[in-house]
């Protein structure tokens, strides 16, 4: 069986359609303050607080994506399709989070 | 009609080139904002779940894609005036970033909006009779045209009244609103098939028949995606009176024996190449014979009505060939390759149809920046009656610029970024905004028409290599249309990276065919070289004059291949 | 189930028969297409069958004059299969109380009205979210429609056609 990576919870939010990652408090614009699940329970919970905000009508497609965690515990995710939603478009490093979160509307 | 009618005054303004809103069209629009207003506010109190309020958002346009919502606005068979490209780049300004993609069906794509400024966005088409109303969702999408309709020199007759009549006729159906899956329409009046009537669900191509009458054939079946067919004939002629009741009759037997089971397997080309064309056209000649066709009694009047929009703007009368085109031509080198490879013949003497290409070298094909949509407005009344059109291969089109004044527009253009002269050539890429935007892509696709524009660059070299369709797309939905590229390129997963499937031989036109395979897939890094490699072949290859496709329809797909393999770019060692 | 009629939720005098009850001696029962022939052998009860939406004409022809209300079943409201068997089951002359039953939305007041059904048979928990206002509005979302031939709202073509006149 393969070895279980560490995993964060992505989703969209609602009226903005910006991807957001569940932190500790609650949803962050930036990957890096996501809450990281290291057990196959703490993924479940994180699943199931996303799942709530889904009812709360806050966010839609929740969903675990497997990261790696550097020195100071800052997760970034494995598959290049979630590196994506982390950073914005590839081709206009001046759009989406990597272009700042004061640049986003 | 008297001069009180608030529709014939609308009409006596200006010459009208294209189709214009009476109260009832704009009522409608207006109608649908109030109702998708509605929908939101529904959505945000919980009133509809996500899975409720999903096909009514996406038949107003709206999708999530991966980074944000993307609104996807009609250009209904490609053709928009000044005012309405100006309206474009004050969205953009206002509720977007500043620019917009302009896609291979010829619509416009915004990919920043927030949910709750979308109904803002549409009221503020509908102010200039536009809309995003089914250009998403399970139903029948926007009908595509040929992007020189009413101007070619080929043309029969413009499709386009026939693109507005079925935009009206699908809007908001109340029996097909809830198909299998998507519908798509596409027209064409020309010898010359520039609208792939042959790629989509239903074709038409205008025809006439033994006595003379104007009608259709009528094409079912075909389409790209996972699982890419030509169409087949469903009719051979179809008489203009009787188009909305037999389409009817199409979308009706779709509705009810399409498949539901396997979203993969749900188009009509599924069913038609699982029942075979002659069950299907007995189904829907049958039911068009069960039909009651009195409602449809009045549709040639109606028809006469929407294509007196359509006339001819008040050419000038001029000499068939401009001296002063002449003239710039020899004192201007770089002008005069424009005016070689980016104006096609036109229908009326002393005028010509430019291509504006939004492939600059190392560009993101397709897209416009608002300034860029605002100076193609101001082009478009200096030099040609404010009429655009969108082609399906994302260029901007000015169909009817003087040829006196090329060397003027193409200044124009230059100061703009907008004046590459590459219509058509290898660098005129074709590409689906892939997984830098996409939430369904497998693969980034703009980064490779980048580094492909990039290696090509050289002007001489484009001409030598000539007309070479290159198509692009990031995952197996084929929005890029690489099965019709001459060279396609599919952007695919392979053990956790991205790899790029390169096919040969795609045709969009009347001859149509799907690209086929060269190898297994290859990296990013090495598609310009493969590119290369099959180019220097085809170079080495070809007899005077001979285009690239010819070339490769006369040698065979085989000797590329070997090639490749000999080369070890075909990808089987990935 | 809550029952849309002419816009507002009212109360149903149709009972839906479960799979093992027999059938009662009178009132307004609905049973699936194989138990009509047993319905029909009971005089003094109003008859209605449920079809799914893939029935085919053929199989209701002979119970079309004999019932007095047809429900069609939509598995999925994405399911539009449902509209066109309305349309081809009032094109064969029914003039009963056709009805949509399923999880229908009331965004998709308009397209059944407009397709020939009467009434819609809809989920509670949707009846809770969706009250009758919200389908009222839905309904009333658009004054006139471009195609012909169809229920419900006036015809666009023909008012323009007759503005013209």
């Amino acid at each position: 069986m393969a070895p279980r990576h560490p995993q964060i919870l992505l989703a969209s939010d609602l009226r903005r359609g910006e991807v957001v990652f569940l932190g500790a408090a609650g949803w962050e614009r930036d990957a890096r303050e996501a809450a990281v699940a290291t057990t196959p329970e703490e993924a479940v919970a994180l699943e199931a607080r996303g799942k709530a905000d889904i009812a709360a009508n806050l966010v839609v497609d929740v969903y675990l994506a497997d990261v790696e965690v550097d020195a100071a515990g800052a997760p970034a995710p494995l598959h290049y399709r979630e590196k994506m939603r982390t950073k914005g478009p590839s081709v206009r490093a001046d759009l989406g989070k990597q272009a700042g979160t004061e640049a986003l509307r | 009609m008297t001069a009180h009618d608030p529709d014939h005054a609308a009409r006596s303004n200006a010459p009208t080139t294209t189709y214009r809103y009476d109260r009832f069209d704009a009522d409608f629009v207006r109608e649908r904002v109030a109702e998708f207003r509605e929908q939101v506010r529904r959505r945000l109190d919980g009133s509809l779940t996500e899975e409720e309020f999903r096909p009514f958002r996406l038949m107003n346009g709206l999708y999530l894609q991966l980074h944000a919502y993307m609104l996807r606005v009609a250009i209904p068979y490609g053709t928009l005036t000044a005012k309405q490209m100006r309206k474009l780049a004050d969205i953009a300004d206002k509720w977007d970033k500043g620019y917009g993609h302009f896609t291979t069906r010829q619509n416009l794509q915004y990919n920043w909006p927030h949910l709750v400024d979308v109904p803002d966005m549409l009221a503020a088409l509908a102010e200039v009779d536009m809309h995003a109303i089914q250009t998403s969702g399970n139903c029948i999408r926007n009908v595509t045209a040929d992007h020189f309709a009413g101007v070619a020199r080929d043309e029969i007759e413009d499709p386009r009244p026939t693109g507005e009549f079925l935009r009206q006729w699908s809007s908001a159906h109340p029996e097909f609103s809830f198909l299998p899956r998507k519908f798509k329409i596409a027209v064409t009046g020309a010898a010359h098939d520039r609208a792939a009537v042959l790629l989509h669900d239903v074709g038409l191509r205008v025809v006439q028949n033994a006595a003379g009458e104007t009608g259709y054939e009528v094409i079912v079946g075909g389409g790209l995606g996972r699982s890419p067919f030509v169409g087949k004939v469903l009719r051979e002629f179809l008489p203009r009176a009787d188009l909305l009741s037999y389409l009817e009759a199409t979308l009706r037997v779709y509705n009810r024996y399409g498949r539901r089971d396997n979203k993969y397997k749900a188009r009509i080309k599924i069913l038609v190449h699982e029942k075979g064309i002659e069950h299907v056209r007995a189904a829907v000649e049958a039911e068009f014979s069960a039909m009651d066709r009195a409602p449809f009694a009045h549709n040639e009047a109606e028809f006469a009505r929407i294509a007196s929009f359509f006339a001819p703007p008040p050419y000038e009368a001029l000499p068939k060939h401009s001296a002063a085109l002449e003239q710039a031509k020899r004192d201007n080198a770089s002008f005069a390759i424009f005016a070689a490879t980016n104006v096609a013949p036109h229908k009326t003497d002393g005028y010509g149809i430019v291509t504006v290409s939004l492939k600059p070298t190392g560009g993101i094909p397709g897209d416009a920046t608002s300034r860029q949509m605002r100076a193609l407005a101001d082009a478009s009344e200096k030099f040609g009656f404010g009429e655009l059109r969108i082609s399906h291969e994302q260029n901007v089109i000015l169909p009817h610029v003087k040829q006196d004044d090329l060397l003027a527009l193409w200044r124009f253009l230059d100061a703009e970024g907008l004046a590459s002269a590459n219509a058509g050539l290898i660098t005129d890429i074709i590409s689906c905004p892939g997984l830098d935007y996409c939430a369904l892509a497998t693969a980034r696709s703009i980064p490779i028409a980048q580094e492909i524009s990039k290696r090509f660059a050289d002007t001489e070299r484009q001409r030598d290599i000539g007309k070479l369709g290159i198509k692009i797309s990031g995952c197996i939905n084929a929005c890029g249309h690489h099965h019709i590229g001459a060279i396609g390129i599919l952007g695919l997963e392979k053990k956790g990276q991205e790899s790029y499937q390169i096919t040969l031989g795609g045709d969009p036109t009347l001859s149509a065919n799907i690209g086929e395979i060269v190898g297994p897939g290859v990296t990013a890094d090495q598609v310009p070289d493969v590119i290369e490699h099959i180019v220097d072949f085809y170079l080495a290859q070809r007899t005077a004059g001979e285009l690239f496709i010819d070339t490769w329809r006369r040698i065979g797909h085989a000797r590329f291949k070997e090639v490749l393999r000999r080369e070890g770019e075909d990808g089987a060692d990935i | 189930m809550g029952l849309i009629s002419n816009g507002a939720c009212v109360e149903d005098r149709w009972r839906h028969l479960s799979d093992e009850e027999t059938l009662p001696k009178a009132g307004a029962v609905i049973v699936p297409l194989a138990r009509l022939p047993e319905a029909f052998a009971v005089s003094g009860l109003d008859i209605g069958v449920v079809v799914p939406n893939v029935t085919e004409i053929a199989a209701l022809e002979s119970a079309l004059p004999r019932v007095a209300l047809i429900a069609i079943s939509f598995p999925a409201f994405s399911d539009g299969r449902g509209f066109s068997l309305a349309r081809l089951i009032r094109r064969a002359g029914f003039k009963g109380e056709l009805r949509a039953s399923g999880r229908l939305i009331a965004d998709q007041y308009g397209h059944a009205i407009a397709c020939g059904f009467d009434t819609l048979e809809i989920a509670q928990d949707i009846a809770q979210r969706q009250d009758a206002e919200q389908w009222r509005v839905a309904y009333a979302a658009h004054a006139r429609a471009y195609q012909q031939g169809y229920a419900g709202r006036g015809s666009i073509l023909d008012e323009r056609r007759k503005a013209a006149q």
